[in-house]
């Protein structure tokens, strides 16, 4: 059994996240995404790749889409509606309800931008009607084999990372996620379970985050100081997510301050997202959650509509416009207004694909960019650069791939070099087998499976009771002679030998069964066969004044001195096994010793050392599993003398 | 065990179970119908001085009468909880299950027990909603204590024998059980404190979130339809997998639907939906009854599933609820129009929530300026709550999310301030705003609590006015203290439950091996199914057989593949390695961590007896010389116990023996 990962998009680069997974003859593609950065056929992945015939029905089980961003689901209407897929696609409610709006956008910035439409109006409503939503933790059964099930992200609104088992393999796709809570968001939650493959984004691979507060209040006074000297502020954001949480912080601040600068989004799209976010509250954080009885957090006061004819309107202001990173659309428009006036500030907050204006404004400080070979933009306002972004940083990645501890990891959604070195850290630091494949390259990773097996009672239950073993290996330091303080490091081992207790039996034409060893002989029809050792041997007793009186007769009380002292004496020399004093008999693991008194032991093998009274025998027997044990406590007890 | 069958809606059945080894609590409800027994507060007040005497008076007299209101309990009322249920100790339960808002208001009284450490499993949407009823129903029983003034060792005056005994022999029997033994499920109301308490040890779920509880069993919620969070339990143990069907409606108007399909693949089912009990005595009545040959002609069709499925969620049921609530609109719609005002007592929250659209609408239709009321302390948090779970409303509900429109119409009514939520109806904003006529939405249904006892006091002599009850056990016991009434009342049933109809396809659907059925219901509809039908009735304890004779393991094929297998004459066997994992239910095998682990010696299991001759010639081949002796006790022993002196090369000595080894 193997798992089959085709990289159709964002393989070692961020942009069209696709990735279409085969588990136990199951495909699910993960996002459907297209990229920013290219106007071409490369926007999109290429879907030829999953079947030659375009019959994707047939060779998919399901589509399953993480969240709204259009790099995790922008090729989605072009895929079910062009190329004719109409098999299930699931993502969570709040994608379900806020995806139309991301896509709808887009479209329309498309438009002016006068490229060729890929999809239509309708072709988005079509396409979300095939849209099955899922609740977070609901465990959806697909079909008979396959089960779904989502984890909060953090990452935007409805962000989730999904979770796929198909028979005994598992594995976790996460979209893309934030470990951090932000101004509107929590932190991203996933159970402890036990993956085969986990599919992480690395877009900050080895960038570690400070706190959020500082950079907050570093944008808030950026803005501040900007409308305080009259000027206008532009925030270009796609219509969801970062608009929401900027808004937050503002509102806040705006009512801290008692500001009465207005504040605008760009058409009336981001104020109706609004509409949604108020619905979806239960989606955000715990904070926020709280709120909705009295105050709903999504409820701006501050916040109005832009129109057109504000954009040279006097007086300072605060604008959302879509799309983000400026890739054209009314950003573009209202950027080449406001970019020749130094009193001016374009904040672009997060992540800017390679391509972009955005891009450019952020490499650098521009005074100049050229938009096409005709028009070129004097750039002369400020830039502010926002570092807080809601992808989690390499701590958060490393502390989700220790805490999941897959068998095998794939990194996508990432810069090239930066991947290969957290992968190296995984590898290292987790011994977790780690790729980052690049696009439309497939990697093939073993499975785990299981073999069923029916188990008696009595195994069960004797794997209910704790068996422990204790078991002392004690390490004695070099330094343990030289200093007083340090003690002998003797460390308790606990073994548990439980599930050795049982034995697997597999008959011809039988399931195969798990039986306890108790009942396996019972099974055989045979008895139990112990073998054991024996040996009576003698051992020197010191001579002392008092013993040398009683020497003589061996009572029982004197037995009792003699074994009290041979266990002191084997504590001192051994160091493994547990000596248990038993009165008139000395115990370690299945090693007996007593004092033999009959002349006559069969045991005895030679009458060589007859000192008299000097030596006491000893009749020790043993079993054979800790054969070793006994030879060395023998040797220990032949070279001492009591 | 099935603790008690409860009664309609607001007092949903109760059940106990223990499988593999853990105990489990269905539901824990309230009795709140019991509360007709007492009297609300402003009759009490009036009649507090004649008490004394009136009551001698009384139990002298000793005479059966008609029940006037003076007869009903004047003191702080108390609350009934599940009787059998006090003969267990809490602290013995494992697991409780809620399956409804209202299954959960009396769990306070278990969660405040001590020693008390169930894990409680509640939707998310049910719990809050629950949370917020227990808190209603706390601040108006505040409301009314403060009449009565601080607890007195009075109020308890008619729990004693003398005060038990004048009280009518109706209410006696509320108050005792027909079998004069429930006194003892009579409990104080718990606390504010007590409510914050238990939600503390609330664990919530979503619908389908498999939850497991001690790694064993598999717990997961699926959705019931009959009210936001309601939901139907599967339970999966390693041994059996059971599924609850607590009332279920199929399709909802504004809860999720009855999600059956999740429940197919179980062994066992309990079938626990009472609620056609109550409602087929009516419908026998009105000769509207289906009658079981018919349904069952239907039923001998070879189905497939997806055909019961689809008649199943046929939507007759929901449109003839949605007529239902049309004509309740149309109704207090032309008392108000006669210039009488509706009272509307109802606790149900998607009928509220449905009531007020529909209302509504019809009154924004006509001209008429009428403003509608809604006095409860939640209510505003409730509405607000009602408008941020999409994940739980049914279909229609979600389209609205997605097409970015409010969930329920009243977010909008507020604003245009056609509907006013005040918390009370002693707030100052309400009086100002105070319009005659009106419609008012109101707790509590037992018309003995909250802002509806000052209201229904206020309108009862109006002709004009219109009440609208659910149909309950009594109403005549209901009104009774604000008898005589002027004012026109309108009961009205509502679904709360499978209709018997479609019961038998639903049962075919799901295949259970098992099926639990109550008793009570057993003359009302025939079960043709092959499968085994266990019928159950109230405190009965019933054994079921287990399905599964031994527990799977699942053994990891890394781990399998490095097995050391040993060929016996039929079977093969190895020795198990590596560690016991039990995981949702699941015992699995996994390799273990243990490193370094070759000198640790695997325990060595020896079988079979040697043969002391064959050994011997063994022993001797490896140069090994020694000389067999027979041992003299056990002589008669037919196994080869003896003796080897062993002579070269060293001295040494084989003894065999048999040991005393019981298998």
């Amino acid at each position: 059994m193997a798992i089959d990962c085709l990289v159709l998009g964002a393989g070692q680069e961020v942009g069209k996240s696709c990735m279409v997974v085969s588990i136990n003859g199951k495909r699910i593609m993960f996002d459907c995404g297209m990229h920013m950065g290219y106007t071409d056929s490369r926007r999109y992945p290429d879907f030829s790749l999953i079947s030659k015939n375009g019959d994707f029905d047939n060779a998919l089980t399901c589509v399953i889409v993480t969240h709204f961003h259009l790099d995790h689901i922008g090729a989605l209407p072009y895929f079910t509606e062009v190329c004719g897929y109409k098999g299930p696609i699931y993502m969570t409610y709040p994608t379900k309800a806020l995806a139309p709006l991301m896509l709808e956008d887009y479209r329309k910035n498309m438009d002016r931008r006068g490229e060729d439409e890929q999809f239509t109006s309708d072709h988005i409503a079509e396409c979300m009607k095939k849209v099955i939503p899922v609740d977070l933790k609901q465990t959806v059964q697909v079909d008979k084999d396959l089960q779904i099930r989502a984890y909060y992200a953090g990452h935007v609104i409805g962000a989730a990372m999904f979770y796929a088992k198909v028979g005994d393999a598992a594995m976790v796709y996460t979209g893309d996620y934030n470990m951090t809570p932000d101004r509107h968001l929590g932190a991203a939650q996933i159970d402890r379970l036990q993956l085969d493959l986990l599919i992480t984004e690395s877009t900050y691979a080895t960038t570690i985050r400070d706190s959020r507060y500082g950079r907050e209040r570093e944008f808030l006074k950026a803005v501040h100081n900007c409308v305080a000297a009259g000027g206008k502020v532009l925030i270009p954001t796609f219509a969801l997510g970062r608009a929401q949480e900027l808004c937050i912080l503002l509102e806040d601040y705006w009512e801290r301050m008692n500001l009465k600068v207005p504040i605008y989004f760009s058409a009336g799209l981001t104020i109706q997202a609004n509409m949604y976010y108020k619905m979806l509250i239960n989606w955000t954080s715990q904070k926020i959650k709280e709120t909705y009885a009295t105050h709903n957090a999504f409820d701006f006061k501050n916040v109005r509509n832009f129109d057109r004819s504000l954009i040279n309107a006097p007086g300072p202001c605060v604008l959302f416009a879509t799309p983000g990173m400026i890739v054209g659309g009314f950003s573009l428009e209202v950027f080449m207004q406001w970019a020749p006036s130094e009193n001016n500030l374009v904040t672009l907050p997060g992540y800017c694909v390679a391509g972009t204006i955005g891009h450019k404004l952020m490499s650098g400080k521009p005074t100049k960019i050229d938009l096409d070979k005709d028009t070129q933009i004097n750039v002369r306002c400020q830039i502010h650069q926002l570092s807080f972004s809601p992808h989690t940083d390499a701590k958060g990645i490393m502390d989700l791939v220790k805490f999941l501890s897959p068998k095998h990891a794939i990194l996508v959604h990432g810069e090239k070099p930066k991947m290969a070195t957290l992968k190296e850290r995984i590898q290292s630091e987790l011994g977790i087998q780690c790729y980052c494949p690049a696009n439309n390259e497939t990697v093939t990773i073993p499975s785990t499976h299981y073999v069923k097996a029916d188990a008696s009672g009595t195994f069960i239950r004797s794997c209910l009771n704790p068996n422990f073993k204790f078991s002392t290996c004690s390490s004695t330091d070099k330094s343990y002679l030289d200093s007083n303080k340090s003690k002998a490091v003797s460390r308790l081992s606990v073994s548990d030998d439980r599930a050795t207790e049982g034995i697997l039996v597999v008959e011809k034409g039988k399931k195969a069964k798990v039986i306890h060893q108790d009942e396996f002989l019972h099974m055989l029809g045979e008895k139990k066969h112990e073998i054991q050792f024996a040996y009576c041997f003698p051992m020197h007793m010191a001579r002392t004044e008092d013993l040398s009186s009683t020497s003589h007769m061996l009572c029982s009380f004197d037995k009792c001195t003699l074994i009290s002292r041979l266990s002191m004496i084997l504590s001192d020399e051994l160091s493994e096994g547990n000596i248990l004093d038993l009165g008139e008999e000395l115990q370690v693991e299945s090693f007996h010793v007593s004092v033999c008194s009959s002349d006559n032991c069969p045991h005895r093998l030679s009458s060589s050392l007859q000192n008299g009274s000097e030596s006491v025998f000893f009749c020790c027997h043993w079993s054979v599993a800790d054969e070793k044990l006994a030879w060395k406590i023998i040797s220990i007890m032949k070279n001492s003398t009591l | 065990t099935c603790l008690s069958k409860g009664g309609g809606f607001h007092f949903p059945p109760c059940h106990m179970l223990s499988v593999s080894g853990f105990r489990i609590l269905l539901d824990c409800p309230l009795d709140l119908s019991s509360l007709a027994i007492f009297s609300p507060v402003p009759i009490a007040l009036e009649a507090h001085e004649s008490l004394e005497t009136d009551s001698v008076v009384r139990k002298k007299q000793k005479i059966e009468k008609t029940l006037d209101a003076n007869d009903l309990v004047f003191a702080e009322p108390w609350y009934k909880t599940v009787k059998s249920l006090h003969l267990w100790d809490a602290s013995f339960i494992d697991v409780i299950l809620i399956s409804s808002p209202t299954g959960m208001l009396g769990l306070p009284f278990l969660t405040r027990t001590k020693d008390f450490s169930a894990k409680i499993y509640v939707t998310e949407a049910a719990a809050r909603i629950g949370q917020l009823m227990m808190e209603d129903l706390v601040s108006i029983h505040m409301e009314l204590r403060q009449f009565y003034g601080p607890e007195d060792s009075s109020s308890l005056q008619w729990m004693r024998w003398e005060g038990l005994e004048v009280l009518p022999s109706e209410l006696k029997k509320i108050a005792l059980g027909a079998d004069c033994e429930e006194l003892g499920a009579w409990m104080p109301l718990y606390s504010a404190v007590d409510v914050k308490d238990c939600m503390r040890k609330v664990q919530t779920l979503k619908y389908a979130e498999e939850a497991c509880y001690n790694g064993t069993l598999v717990i997961k919620a699926f959705s019931s339809g009959l009210e936001i969070g309601t939901c139907n339990w599967t339970i999966n143990g390693p041994k059996r997998n059971i599924a609850y069907i607590s009332s279920s409606i199929f399709v909802s108007t504004h809860a999720m639907d009855f999600n059956f399909l999740g429940l197919q693949g179980n062994d066992l089912i309990i079938f626990s939906d009472f609620s056609t009990l109550d409602t087929t005595e009516n419908m026998e009545n009105d000769n509207t009854y289906c009658d079981p040959a018919a349904s069952s002609n239907a039923s001998d069709d070879l189905y497939n599933l997806e055909e019961i499925a689809a008649s199943l969620l046929k939507d007759d049921e929901s449109m003839e609820e949605m007529e239902k609530l049309a004509f309740i609109c149309t109704c207090a719609f032309d008392s108000v129009r006669a210039g009488g005002s509706v009272l509307v007592p109802i606790d149900r929250l998607g009928i509220v929530l449905c009531l007020l659209e529909q209302m509504s609408l019809l009154l924004e239709s006509s001209s008429l300026k009428v403003p509608i009321y809604i006095i409860s302390s939640v209510a505003e948090e409730l509405l607000a709550f009602t408008n941020i779970i999409p994940e739980w409303l049914c279909k229609q509900r979600q389209e609205k999310l997605f097409s970015g429109e409010p969930l329920f119409a009243h977010v909008k009514l507020i604003k245009e301030r056609k509907i006013h939520v005040f918390p009370a109806v002693h707030s100052v904003e309400l009086l100002t705003n105070w319009q005659e006529p009106c419609v008012v939405f109101c707790p509590h249904w037992s018309l003995r609590l909250g802002p509806v006892v000052h209201l229904l006091r206020y309108w009862c002599s109006d002709p004009n006015s219109l009440l609208i009850l659910e149909s309950g056990d009594d109403a005549n016991l209901a009104l009774l203290p604000f008898k005589p009434m002027a004012m026109k009342v309108l009961q009205c049933s509502f679904l709360s439950g499978i209709s018997l109809q479609k019961v038998q396809p639903l049962l075919k659907a799901l295949q259970p091996k098992l099926l639990l059925f109550p008793k009570d219901l057993r003359c009302k509809i025939q079960i043709s199914e092959a499968n085994t039908i266990i019928h159950y009735s109230e405190n009965e304890t019933l054994c079921m057989p287990s399905s599964k004779e031994s527990t799977e393991i699942y053994i990891a094929t890394d781990l399998a593949s490095q097995f050391h297998w040993k060929t016996l004459k039929q079977e093969t066997v190895t020795r198990l390695d590596g560690e016991l994992f039990m995981d949702q239910g699941k015992h699995r095998l996994l390799s273990g961590f243990r490193q370094a682990d070759s000198k640790q010696h695997r325990p060595l299991l020896h079988w079979g007896s040697p043969d002391l001759k064959r050994l011997l010639t063994e022993l001797s081949k490896m140069g090994i010389t020694g000389t067999l002796k027979k041992n003299m006790d056990s002589a008669e022993s037919k196994n080869a116990a003896g003796i080897i002196d062993i002579d070269d090369p060293e001295k040494a000595l084989i003894d065999v023996r048999e040991t005393v080894q019981s298998p």
